[in-house]
């Protein structure tokens, strides 16, 4: 071994080259994600005759812009309409894919097998085959320019159903069992007793399908027209085509956009990192 | 309480049967025990019973009521699982109180409830934690007091006490038994620890590849074993069965030496001649006994008495000296075992042969 002494004679921590490569690695990493945001929260601070002085600390910060977009009903409405998407949308994946998950999980019937492939199966079509269908759909139903319009192609999700068909598989049958004994029917079991016991999976299904709606563009873009209807994303883009791009306005609204990502992250990831589920069991 | 009877019941997984079709007749108030190997169908006629595995064929009857079609919530049994089942999520209080989900009682009913199985289980300052917070042995009490607030007609135990250490394996043993005396509620109690059955059961049944083998109580399966299984299966250490021919009123043994033999219905002359560790002493003391010679190859010191394990003609057998005369590794010595205390069994049909 050669490991060095210094001066005091106390030993050096031995650091091996392979750390030096993975936080090299993450450093550089932890920089390109963060650069973005860096120049997004400095841009709102500008006056638009900045907005191309690449300097990360504003000469003259300024907080005009958060005044201006706060101050613009369109702006409110445009967040209000995203919240109201986003909470919907989470909040029905969150029962229905969990739901499912869990009947797929737990249940033996004739043809479980085949509904899980055919669930799993729309993973592999592509969004950009499906947004024609969903719009033929829309038409026909009087859906288009609507807050339905925006949200049924997503109120459930194969990638959630599969998450959660996961997760409860690994929920042992003698809870279930055990409230089935109690007295429990099977819905109460699967809301009182498994729902409590994958709430990583759900805190997690819950981020991410928040964030995916939260920031969705492409479809809210197509499926909506008038502008009392547009989601944060859609509206955010209008700054850039109404008149001459408004760096300054669209990094504004981007960085107030960003805080209830990041307040439901804060709020949700500790319940990813808990592992509640064994704590009942053995050991 | 109640009785439970199983009238040829039958389970069949596709074309698998795993249960063939076994009567059984639980008294009031009894405690009964199935036991048997892993595979025998014990576990699986116990959730039958719970209603938790669909019957494929017979009939169980809980307090005289016909049960096969009835969901578990309807059957008023109570079980207590292996891996305890108590719900994380919930405090000890609530989840004792869970066992009262479906019944009317007023909400401070509930709680005086709940407070009085705390009690009884030595839970009552832990009632506002988490199982996370409990010991193994804590949350195995957090389940049975679920199961006994309910006051059910039956408990039914799926191997309670296997997830537990040795100590408190014990203690949770005598727990329950002692609960049973007072309660007095039917019991059907599934393991695969001999001992267990042993020390808890007022009648054991054993079972092996679906089937019930013999049913009796703890000493009449000691003494009179049905066969070979049950004779090696009840019993610390297992029984040494020494191959034999039968001639005239005897049979000679392979390690040397004869025995008397009083039955005769073995199908041939092959038979085996059993002795238990705890009856083979150095002792002489029956002439007509059984008598093995050989070179000592193993000691296991406990303390009360000490096990030898002797090599006699190729065969190892199993004695006990009591007291703590030990004896070195390598020494010949002579056991022996009064003829009323041996068992004889059919080599071929592993029988235990009877009087004629």
């Amino acid at each position: 071994m050669t490991s060095a002494a210094s001066p005091q004679g106390l030993p050096m921590p031995r650091i091996r080259p392979g750390r030096i490569v993975a936080w090299t690695l993450l450093f550089i990493g932890g920089v390109i994600m963060v650069t973005p945001l860096l120049f997004m929260l400095s841009t709102s601070l500008k006056d638009a005759s900045q907005v191309y002085d690449l300097r990360v600390i504003p000469e003259a910060p300024t907080l005009d812009n958060y005044i201006e977009i706060l101050g613009d009903g369109r702006f409110t409405r445009w967040f209000f309409n995203s919240m109201i998407v986003a909470v919907i949308v989470t909040l029905s994946n969150v029962f229905f894919d969990s739901l499912v998950g869990y009947t797929l999980a737990k249940f033996r019937f004739r043809g479980r097998y085949i509904v899980f492939i055919a669930i799993l199966s729309t993973l592999m079509i592509p969004t950009e085959m499906l947004v024609l269908p969903w719009y033929l759909m829309a038409s026909q139903f009087g859906w288009l320019d609507s807050y339905w319009g925006i949200m049924f192609p997503g109120m459930m999700t194969a990638f959630g159903t599969f998450l959660m068909k996961q997760f409860f598989e690994g929920v042992p049958n003698d809870f279930l069992e055990a409230a089935r004994i109690d007295g429990l029917n099977e819905f109460t079991i699967w809301w009182k007793i498994a729902m409590p016991l994958v709430t990583p999976a759900l805190s997690a299904l819950a981020i991410f399908t928040f964030l995916g709606n939260w920031t969705a563009f492409f479809w809210p873009l197509i499926v909506t027209t008038s502008a009392d209807l547009y989601t944060l994303p859609v509206g955010l883009s209008s700054f850039a085509v109404e008149q001459s791009i408004q760096w300054e306005k669209i990094m504004t609204g981007a960085s107030i956009a960003t805080l209830p990502t990041l307040i439901i992250f804060l709020f949700l990831q500790r319940y990813i990192v808990r592992g509640v589920m064994l704590a009942g069991l053995k050991g | 309480m109640a009785t439970i009877e199983i009238d040829r019941l039958v389970k069949r997984y596709g074309q698998t049967t795993v249960v063939h079709g076994i009567d059984l007749s639980i008294r009031d108030g009894e405690f009964v025990v199935l036991v048997g190997p892993s595979g025998c169908g014990k576990s699986t006629t116990l959730r039958m019973i719970a209603g938790l595995e669909e019957i494929s064929g017979g009939a169980i009857r809980i307090g005289g009521r016909i049960v096969n079609d009835l969901q578990p919530k309807d059957r008023n049994i109570a079980m207590v699982f292996q891996n305890y089942a108590i719900y994380p999520h919930m405090s000890v209080a609530d989840n004792i109180a869970f066992g009262l989900y479906r019944s009317n009682l007023s909400k401070g009913e509930k709680r005086r409830r709940v407070e009085q199985v705390a009690e009884t289980l030595g839970l009552s300052q832990l009632l506002e934690r988490r199982p996370s917070a409990l010991s193994g042995g804590q949350r195995q009490r957090v389940a049975i007091g679920r199961a006994m607030v309910r006051d059910p007609a039956a408990f039914l135990f799926d191997e309670p006490l296997s997830n537990l250490d040795a100590q408190l394996r014990t203690q949770m043993r005598i727990e329950i038994k002692r609960l049973h005396h007072r309660l007095g509620t039917t019991s059907v109690f599934v393991t695969h620890d001999q001992v267990e059955a042993m020390t808890m059961a007022d009648r054991i049944v054993v079972m092996r590849d679906g089937r019930i083998l013999q049913v009796g109580t703890p000493l009449e399966l000691y003494d009179k074993p049905v066969d070979v299984f049950t004779a090696r299966f009840i019993g610390s250490p297992t029984m040494n069965l020494l191959p034999a021919s039968l001639r005239d009123g005897g049979a000679d043994l392979s390690t040397g030496g004869s025995v008397r033999v009083p039955y005769s219905s073995a199908t041939t002359s092959d038979i085996l001649v059993g002795a238990r560790p705890q009856d083979l002493v150095p002792t002489a003391s029956d002439a007509q006994g059984l008598t093995v010679s050989g070179t000592v190859a193993v000691v296991e010191t406990l303390g009360s008495e000490t096990l030898v394990h002797v090599e006699s003609a190729g065969q190892t057998v199993i004695g006990s000296i009591p007291g703590r005369q030990i004896p070195r590794i390598g020494e010949h010595l002579t056991l022996h075992a009064p003829a009323e205390r041996l068992y004889y069994f059919d080599r071929i049909t592993e029988k235990a042969l009877a009087v004629q």
